[in-house]
């Protein structure tokens, strides 16, 4: 089959895009290496809805950022996914520090950011007790927000799937080759995969810190995308509390700096670090980056409650040596779009990229509108946000949302079925968790894990032997004990 | 709303020996709820002896334990809810509790018994660095899936953590066919019981690594290796002791931690040590009626003590509710304090009208002291002088106090509990 | 004649025990502080025993495995021969606490008994 368009990527980017095209009456499908939807630098982030003062003037990660920042409100209520502005205040700790805030101040005005201000130390005092005792002034972004990025990225790619975009997990591209299509003269793409062929008039690039991978593979004017690490620490919902606008130090030519911040869902995250790598899959956390950013951490928020960490992670920014988004058509690769170099923020840019990019393929492609295409989705349902009487209705059609599975996130039974079954459905521990929260409470799933693998054994019919964290070999269980069958 | 005299949180052995012991005291409207499929608790998962000799003057099996006070939670018709999970406990002692058949009801408790246990610490609260690979789990998730559902977590196996959890699965999985190649251990001791290092680990060959921790896992998607090294007196590692061992599975015995979100959520005060409820000598917690036992009250090392805890407390909410859910006059209150090597006190104060005539105060000290002496004061005056061999952190210690002594001293106000080299 | 450091089992104290002995004729024991830590020592350096407790596979049960422990010590250097034999074992619920799921095993003239119950599926 010839595609219209395939996706290489299924993270933010990657989905955002496909949910755009899935508004045309086009053949769309999105190509990922992994098992899943949000596996890459889409899992592992700061979750911030950026305001968009950081970004150089003029740029494109300015002009994404501010559209991206403006648009989510509205998106997260079509996807139905949590979405708050707690506000953004870059704190200074120094009077030397205090050009600078000027500079991200004249910034963020020229960027079109709104509601933007300075304040004294009195001010930043009274709007988070929490910060240092050498707070001098900080600048105030109450557009800056925060959301839950699994579920940002696994909403845009459920939408896309439910308006007719496929997509295929564990398919890695190998190799893309260009020739001429015989009949209409245009190129198509050849792409080889380890699940098969596939064929497609466009590629779009959204393959995160492999995007230079592919293009290097199309065009001779080569990009250059350093893994960027930076290693967070998560802390206890009990001090979700301890600020409650996301807290910046000074930029610095790394990126943002280690912040500190509530979560959408009411823990505290702290970091990230920055330090660049070679290797594309080094998402280790080391102990050196977990020391660091404890200690800078420190700098602008007092007594930070480190000591109820519950998790620390890794993500992998992708760093493009120009430290600029690069969308569009690779000029010696007709028909190869590039969305590269989304690194921060490209969590907030994204829903604009797949608007921009969605509408420069229905250019191209003269692509016709759907008229049935449905842009909202009703996520998985919490029977916690139900009233009592409403929540046993519900337990009187279906039981299982009367059993708890994870205990410290109240996630019950009848959310990892719906979890399982629906579009894009989880197939792994790591699926359920990142689409219903099961395993991200403090103790990590020690208790839920059994549950869940049971679950998933009964509902896909995968022998427990055979059911993984994440996909490909990461196998949870190796063998039944007293040699019995799986 | 129904309402019960006595609801007790947890069907494990705190809370079987203290409905037990309520009902045997008098009361008859008790509701046992618990979350598992099954009444006993942990126990049902810890398939290994050494339970029972205080109690039974027997050594039993986990299973076997909990069994003899199942049987007699049949026998006295004691009310039980299993796969029954409590959602709230308000502070007037409404407990809200959700199941497949009944939904989300809730229940007006007369008193309430806390003995909900404890959970694991997991890799993420020690932020021990590496990749986040499939294969790592604490030692009780790994002893659920080898003792209850019959599975092997993996074949090679590295363990953090000398606490006896630690030390039953080494020898759990070696049983079951898998190559346990190290145990490596944060402290300059042990954490578990000697009798453990003996017959866990010296038995298989199992090596001991004292004042080691992991500063690395290897492997994106399943464990491919654990890198360990030696630890200073500051904790952290030190460089060029690195030691790598290829496994594909990582045991967590690192700590276990009272679960008291229900109580907290319920306003009921915690001990910033134990992370366990404040509790008087009738464990009652800072609200009045709302007793606790067991491992939600402070991490035990043997489930006798926890049955005999929990017996008390039992007693007690059957006394309280006796009363009319009223306390007993309450009286002056003596404050218990733990200094100098020991870490705690349960309980924190007493009240010296209220007590039994013989009193345990249990405690943990917080280093290994070698024949050292457990001293307690009436304020100034030291009243006793025990000598002990050893004490241990893994090994809970306790004083007996008695009534008559302390009635002797009307201004009493601090009983200190320390550890003193001479 | 052989002295040997070792610590007793027999209870969770854990007591520090020497024994002085020469092939299987005991000469003195040491550090004990009640009954079983001395009939303990005695044992251990002659004929050393363990307790040996695992699961079984349940067949028609409510669960897949139950737990089973041998009655009483079997010889140390019979432990390893014990959990094959176990490992066969296919019981057929419904299993109560002292049901026998494996007679004499290894001729040590000890059974393997079930310590907790499982219904019928």
């Amino acid at each position: 089959m010839l595609y219209d368009v395939i996706i290489i990527g299924a993270g933010v980017t990657g989905s955002a895009v496909a949910r755009e095209l899935s508004r045309y009456k086009l053949n769309v499908c999105v190509l990922d290496k992994e098992e899943d939807v949000c596996c890459g630098t889409s899992k592992a982030n700061s979750a911030i809805v950026h305001a968009g003062f950081d970004a150089a003037v003029g740029s494109l990660m300015a002009r994404f950022n501010v559209r991206g920042n403006e648009m989510m409100g509205d998106l997260a209520k079509d996807l139905d996914i949590p979405f708050k502005r707690n506000g953004a205040m870059v704190v200074c700790i120094h009077e030397s520090e205090k050009d600078g805030l000027k500079d991200l101040y004249d910034r963020g005005i020229a960027n079109g950011v709104k509601e933007l201000k300075i304040l004294n130390r009195e001010e930043c005092l009274e709007l988070e007790p929490n910060l240092s005792d050498k707070v001098v002034a900080a600048l105030y972004a109450p557009t800056s927000g925060i959301i839950c990025p699994f579920m940002l990225n696994i909403a845009m790619a459920e939408n896309a799937n439910v308006n007719g975009v496929d997509f295929f997990f564990n398919t890695k591209v190998e190799k893309l080759e260009s020739y001429t299509c015989e009949k209409c003269g245009e190129p198509v793409w050849k792409l080889r995969t380890n699940n098969g062929e596939y064929k497609t008039r466009y590629v779009i690039n959204a393959a995160g810190v492999y995007a230079d991978y592919f293009h290097n593979m199309v065009s001779e004017k080569k990009i250059h995308i350093t893994p960027r690490r930076g290693d967070y620490c998560l802390l206890d919902k009990t001090v979700g509390n301890h600020v409650s606008h996301t807290i910046f130090p000074q930029p610095t030519k790394l990126g943002k700096g280690v912040l500190v911040s509530p979560t959408i869902h009411g823990n505290l995250i702290v970091g990230p670090t920055a330090v660049d790598i070679e290797n594309k899959e080094g998402n280790n956390t080391t102990a050196a980056g977990i020391a660091d950013l404890i200690a800078k951490a420190g700098d602008h928020v007092r007594n930070l409650p480190i000591r109820q960490v519950i998790t620390s992670f890794a993500g992998l920014r992708a760093h493009e040596d120009h430290h600029e988004f690069i969308l569009g058509e690779v000029e010696d690769a007709p028909h190869f779009i590039d969305c590269a170099g989304i690194e921060s923020p490209g969590l907030t840019s994204s829903p604009a990229i797949g608007e921009y990019i969605g509408q420069m393929m229905k250019e191209k492609l003269n692509a016709e509108e759907k008229e049935d295409w449905v842009g909202t989705r009703k996520g998985i349902l919490n029977p916690a946000d139900l009233s009592i009487e409403e929540r046993n209705e519900l337990i009187k059609k279906n039981p299982a949302y009367g059993r708890i599975i994870c205990r410290c996130e109240s996630v019950t039974e009848g959310e990892i079925i719906d979890a399982i079954h629906r579009p894009l459905g989880a197939r792994s521990l790591d699926g359920v968790k990142r689409r219903t929260r099961a395993g991200m409470g403090r103790c990590q799933a020690g208790f839920c894990s059994p549950r869940t693998m049971e679950i998933i054994n009964r509902e896909l019919g995968l022998p427990l032997t055979e059911i993984t964290k994440s996909g490909g070999d990461s196998k949870l269980v190796i063998e039944r004990t007293k040699g019995v069958e799986a | 709303m129904t309402s019960y005299d006595i609801v007790i949180v947890g069907g494990g052995p705190a809370g079987l020996a203290a409905a037990v012991a309520a009902k045997k005291a008098g009361t008859d409207s008790i509701l046992i709820i618990e979350r598992d499929k099954e009444l006993g608790g942990i126990l049902n998962q810890c398939i290994h002896n050494g339970f029972g000799l205080h109690t039974f003057k027997e050594e039993l099996t986990g299973p076997e334990y909990a069994y003899r006070f199942i049987e007699q939670v049949y026998d006295l018709g004691i009310e039980y809810k299993l796969d029954t999970m409590v959602m709230d406990i308000s502070e007037d002692k409404v407990v809200t509790a959700m199941n497949r058949t009944d939904g989300m009801f809730q229940i007006k408790a007369g008193a309430v018994i806390l003995a909900m246990g404890c959970r694991e610490r997991p890799r993420g609260a020690l932020n021990i660095p590496g990749y986040r690979p499939a294969g790592i789990y604490s030692a009780g998730t790994a002893q659920r899936l080898v003792n209850m559902e019959g599975y092997m977590p993996g074949r090679e196996v590295v363990i953090l953590g000398s606490g006896d959890i630690g030390l039953i699965m080494a020898r759990r999985m070696t049983f079951e066919g898998a190559i346990v190649k190290v145990v490596a251990e944060l402290m300059p001791f042990s954490g578990g019981l000697k009798r453990n290092i003996v017959q866990c680990l010296d038995d298989y060959g199992i090596p001991l690594k004292l004042s080691h921790t992991v500063v690395d896992i290897e492997g994106k998607e399943r464990v491919s290796a654990v890198t360990i090294a030696e630890v200073g007196p500051d904790m952290k590692p030190i460089p060029g002791t690195e030691e790598r061992y290829t496994c594909d599975t990582l045991l967590l015995s690192t700590g276990l931690i009272p679960e008291n979100e229900l109580s907290r959520n319920a306003g009921v005060s915690i001990n910033p040590v134990t992370n366990g409820p404040v509790v008087n000598e009738i464990l009652e917690t800072s609200i009045p009626g709302v007793f606790a036992c067991g491992n939600v009250l402070h991490v035990h090392d043997l489930v006798d003590y926890v049955s005999e805890e929990a017996t008390r407390a039992g007693e007690n909410a059957a006394k309280y509710v006796q009363n009319g859910c009223k306390d007993e006059e309450a009286g002056k209150i003596i404050q218990l304090k733990a200094v100098e090597g020991a870490r705690y006190t349960v309980p924190c104060t007493i009240n010296p009208e209220r007590m039994d005539d013989l009193l345990t105060v249990r405690f943990r000290v917080g280093a290994v002291f070698k024949d050292s002496f457990v001293s307690v004061y009436f304020d100034d005056e030291r009243v006793m002088h025990k000598k002990k061999r050893i004490m241990a952190p893994g090994e809970m210690e306790q004083v007996i106090l008695q009534k008559k002594k302390i009635a002797e001293k009307p201004d009493l106000k601090t009983i200190t509990i320390k550890i003193e080299a001479e | 004649m052989e002295k040997r450091n070792l610590t007793c089992i027999g209870c969770p104290m854990g007591c520090q025990i020497t024994v002085e002995f020469e092939g299987e004729e005991v000469f003195s024991v040491k550090g004990n502080t009640c009954a079983i830590g001395d009939k303990y020592a005695r044992q251990e350096v002659t004929h050393p025993e363990r307790t040996v407790t695992s699961t079984v596979v349940v067949v028609g049960g409510a669960k897949e495995r139950t737990s089973v422990k041998t009655s009483a010590n079997i010889p140390k250097d019979k432990i390893f021969q014990c959990m094959d034999e176990i490992n066969k074992v296919r019981a057929h619920a419904p299993l109560k606490i002292g049901d026998v799921v494996v007679k004499d095993v290894c001729g040590t003239g000890v059974d393997v008994v079930v310590t907790k119950n499982c219904d019928i599926a």
